[in-house]
């Protein structure tokens, strides 16, 4: 090979490199280890790891324990789709492009809207971009964000946003625990205001007040989404009038992974698709009039437009998008909202469970779905530690995150969460010590 | 036809909402042990009161549906894949074992540091290892793509003038680059300035020097650029940048070439991104998810995203947001950790030999193609490349055959095609990476396909132009799906 290539040794082939630049010495990393060696070390850092299959678990915050059906594991795991690229050429990756087009046929029924992409990082970002777009479409410069937007999502916004000349300003929080768009607080610089619905503290906001508060003054009504299952539930934010719903649909099958990979969405008004961040897949016809997909609208995109794209990116989350168009197909219309419905009566039965227990308290009256705050006598971090040195992992300390509120955790109760296991984690959460 | 795709039974099958039937479900939910809620009194207008737009389909039309579908893909699994600049090499099977762990799978981002020891232990390991490789000083992994990554990396250059009190305006980007160079540093509000390669299909000093000023904050380079050619100025263009003050940005697209061989940070690279689906082996996913690690010398890393892992005195590791220089958060957590988890596996796996092995064998396979295919197709940059080659369709003259023509008629001998019409600055490219994974058997057989459609170009150039011939659907038009765009199924859509 070397001599049909004209190179007399492996060293020669790289000549262009100058000497110089070439490093002289081996790599510092460690010898290479057989498969063996290998996954035991690996299994040895996973044994050190808290998860979610140890014990009872009622940490969400973003990221979901949702029972994982076993169909979508196996299909996603087809080689097939894992080592595939980016649908670029399509008469050879029709599978790829008819699950984006079936996911993006998906959101659209769960948002209410009229056209979705083909994936974003995480539901952070996807607020980010979904801001960004706002920007472009209104030509406005200050964004509104509620104070129930998820704090890294907040924090990730302002990321973005540096180096921008763009404003940021905070919604208050009211006393039901709802972030209410008020019209005062808006003015005719605001592109656009930010609402995760459900919000960070778990509670249902009104989407349509806050659409008409926006749309006053000619803002678009950004509706941010955590917890993906909720949309099975609540009335589609599209419906209730907002421009653009964007956010997280780990809940769709997708692991908790320590926090990625998820599944960033992001879906808009056909109004604004020349706006819209990202790819898209479309139906077209074959040379012989067949139904068939391929990427389109790519004059957005940065590989056509360079500088002038809506947005960098490029790879996204494609496998994670698959996991969540099986999930969505086996789940199904009733499905998915007896699901919906199952992980509303946990939260209220642990609701019921905390008005009735010593110690507890529910610090806000708005509705909520599958995630509560609750509030605690003495500081989370003691009551969450007590609770695990019992093997339960009683939800999130919202000290850091929301001090105001004094001493109190982030409840999520899903599907995965019995009865007896509800009971347990309050008790534990109340002060008992088992 | 070269004998690398046969005849077999295809399936047809249609979109998911036209399996529904009513009553029809894949999944059962279990039976509750708690009172059932009552929605309308819960929630009242809050609630929808049904998802129609939600297919109907049993479990077994699940799998079948997406069964087939997956059969309509090409894959790395079936065989060569040799898209330029995107480094589809085989993705060892033990990397999908060990993320699918249930302590990495099933741990939480929010759980504390202490509890998660073995996560925050392999990240601590995996920033060490890649800065190594890379010839850097500190790593962050947050960046869930290589675009997110230059993006970080720019907001890192723009913090660093900043905190010398400097606010400058531009961008310099080679005409060879990536599309997502540009777009990061303008997502980031920098003018860009694109930069003229030479006729040899480097950058020049000259060039640079002509175009750096005060007012422009870095130089976004790909080493080895987009024609598969060592950058050898490297040294003195990040010179030339410094001297302004400038800082050196590093697209890791192609570090596949230049493991254990040499090392960006060693050639004056202030910031990298790597891609840890291309070099170190994460599988694509038919688009993700990806991973992109920046790496930084010492003088940007006040400004790396938050939270940093850090070690203890005692030993253990921590996060910590005490970084008053930071740029701030960049991922909703800690990335696409499961990626991180694949890529450990991998660099632990093959080792410092074995690096250096794949980047040796990535050039060898290139160099090869490009032996075997240089005499018949054109080559606008003759020369030893480094792991990927590029051709252009000139050599087809007035035969009408174009590169797309070409790329189509590969699928007939059961071949991903290039990349192609990329770099922007060759007509007609055509972008080959044959990776390290690919046997002497294998890029013969690869070889004579393409040597065998230059032949048909001139004997018979309409079945050519007409390709792909063997496929489930023929040619498509894109051109009908951008003037008309159908973006979602609705139930009124005619079927065809």
């Amino acid at each position: 090979m070397l001599a049909r290539a004209g190179h007399a040794s492996l060293d020669e082939l790289f000549a262009p490199i100058p000497a110089a630049l070439r490093l002289a010495r081996a790599l510092k990393v460690p010898e290479a280890r057989s498969e063996q060696e290998v996954f035991e070390h690996l299994a040895a850092l996973a044994a050190r790891n808290e998860h979610a299959q140890a014990g009872p678990w009622f940490l969400g915050a973003g990221s979901y324990a949702h029972y994982l059906p076993s169909a979508v594991d196996a299909l996603v795991s087809r080689a097939e789709f894992t080592t595939s690229y980016t649908p670029y050429q399509p008469e050879i990756s029709q599978g790829t492009l008819q699950a984006i087009f079936e996911w993006q046929t998906l959101v659209c029924a769960l948002t209410g809207l009229e056209v979705a992409n083909a994936s974003m990082y995480d539901g952070a970002s996807a607020t980010a971009e979904a801001a960004l777009m706002a920007m472009r479409v209104t030509r406005r410069r200050k964004v509104a964000v509620a104070a129930g937007l998820h704090p890294h999502y907040r924090q990730v916004l302002e990321t973005y946003l540096d180096g921008l000349d763009a404003a940021v300003v905070t919604l208050p929080l009211a006393a039901d625990g709802r972030s209410p768009v008020p019209a005062a607080a808006l003015d005719p610089e605001v592109a656009c205001c930010i609402v995760q619905q459900p919000s960070f503290f778990g509670t249902v906001e009104d989407l349509r007040a806050a659409a008409e508060a926006a749309h006053a003054h000619g803002a678009l009504l950004v509706v941010s989404v955590a917890e993906a299952l909720s949309l099975a539930l609540l009335e589609a934010p599209g419906a209730l009038g907002a421009d653009i719903v964007c956010g997280e649909a780990q809940s769709f099958g997708v692991p908790m992974s320590f926090g990625g990979p998820h599944l960033g969405f992001l879906a808009a008004r056909t109004a604004h698709v020349r706006q819209l961040p990202g790819r898209l897949a479309g139906q077209t016809v074959d040379a012989e009039g067949r139904r068939g997909f391929v990427l389109t609208l790519s004059t957005r995109e940065q590989h056509i437009r360079r500088e002038r794209a809506t947005s960098n990116i490029c790879t996204n989350q494609g496998l994670c998008l698959l996991m969540a168009t099986i999930y969505l197909a086996l789940l199904g219309r009733r499905g998915l909202r007896e699901l919906a419905e199952l992980n509303l009566a946990k939260a209220e039965y642990a609701k019921a469970r905390v008005r009735a227990t010593a110690g507890l308290s529910l610090p806000f009256s708005a509705p909520t779905f599958n995630e509560l705050v609750i509030g605690l006598s003495e500081p989370a971090e003691r009551a969450l530690d007590r609770a695990r040195a019992a093997g339960v992992v009683a939800g999130l300390d919202l000290a850091p995150h929301a001090p105001a509120l004094g001493p109190a955790v982030l409840f999520c109760a899903t599907e995965l969460a019995s009865r007896a296991s509800i009971d347990r984690a309050l008790g534990l959460l109340a002060g008992a010590s088992t | 036809m070269s004998r690398n795709a046969a005849p077999g039974i295809g399936y047809e099958e249609p979109l998911l909402f036209e399996r529904s039937r009513p009553g029809r479900r894949g999944a059962e939910i279990p039976a509750s042990d708690v009172p059932p809620a009552d929605v309308a009194k819960l929630l009242g207008p809050l609630a929808r009161t049904d998802l129609p737009g939600l297919p109907e389909v049993s479990e077994v039309d699940v799998v079948r549906h997406f069964t087939r579908l997956s059969t309509w893909n090409a894959a790395v699994d079936l065989g060569l894949y040799p898209l330029g600049s995107c480094t589809m090499k085989y993705n060892p099977k033990l990397n999908e074992r060990v993320a699918r762990l249930p302590g990495f799978a099933a741990a939480h981002p929010f759980s504390p540091a202490e509890r998660v020891q073995g996560l925050l232990a392999l990240f601590f390991a995996l920033e060490q290892l890649l800065a190594e490789i890379s010839g850097m000083d500190r790593v962050t992994l947050q960046p869930a793509a290589g675009a997110q990554g230059e993006l970080a990396g720019i907001m890192m250059i723009r913090a660093y003038h900043e905190a010398r009190g400097e606010k400058r305006k531009r961008v310099l980007v080679p005409d060879s680059a990536h599309g997502t160079n540009p777009a990061s540093a303008a997502l980031n509000g920098y003018e860009v300035v694109s930069v003229a390669s030479g006729a040899d299909g480097i950058l020049h000093p000259d060039a640079v020097a002509a175009a750096m000023d005060e007012q422009v904050a870095a130089l976004m380079i790909t080493n080895p650029n987009t024609l598969g050619l060592f950058e050898r100025h490297i040294a003195e263009l990040s010179e030339i940048v410094h001297a302004k003050g400038g800082l050196v940005y590093g697209d890791g697209a192609n570090l596949n070439a230049l493991l254990g061989i040499a090392r960006p940070g060693d050639m004056g690279i202030d910031v990298m991104h790597m891609n840890l689906h291309k070099t170190f082996s994460t599988p694509h996913g038919g688009g993700g998810p990806g991973s992109g690690p920046v790496a930084v010398k010492e003088l940007l890393a006040p400004h790396l995203p938050v939270p940093v892992v850090v070690r203890r005195s005692d030993g253990a590791f921590a996060w910590s947001d005490d970084l008053p220089g930071t740029i701030g958060r960049l991922h909703g957590q800690h990335g696409n950790v499961g990626m991180l988890v694949r890529a450990y596996t991998y660099i632990l796996s093959l080792g410092a030999e074995g690096l250096r092995r794949c980047s040796e064998m990535a050039v060898l396979n290139a160099n090869y193609l490009l032996a075997r295919l240089g005499d018949v197709f054109h080559v606008p940059y003759p020369g030893t490349v480094m792991h990927e080659c590029v051709l252009s369709d000139r050599s087809f003259g007035d035969s009408g055959v174009t590169t797309m023509d070409v790329a189509k008629r590969l699928i007939d001998h059961g071949y991903h095609p290039p990349t192609i019409y990329f770099p922007l600055i060759v007509p007609g490219a055509l972008m080959i990476e044959p990776t390290e994974s690919e046997s002497l058997e294998g890029l013969d057989r690869f070889a004579e396909a393409l040597l065998e459609i230059a032949a048909e170009a001139k004997s018979d150039p309409d079945t050519v132009r007409s390709a792909p011939h063997r496929t489930r659907l023929r040619r498509l038009d894109e051109t009908l799906a951008a003037r008309k765009p159908v973006l979602r199924w609705q139930p009124d859509e005619p079927s065809r």
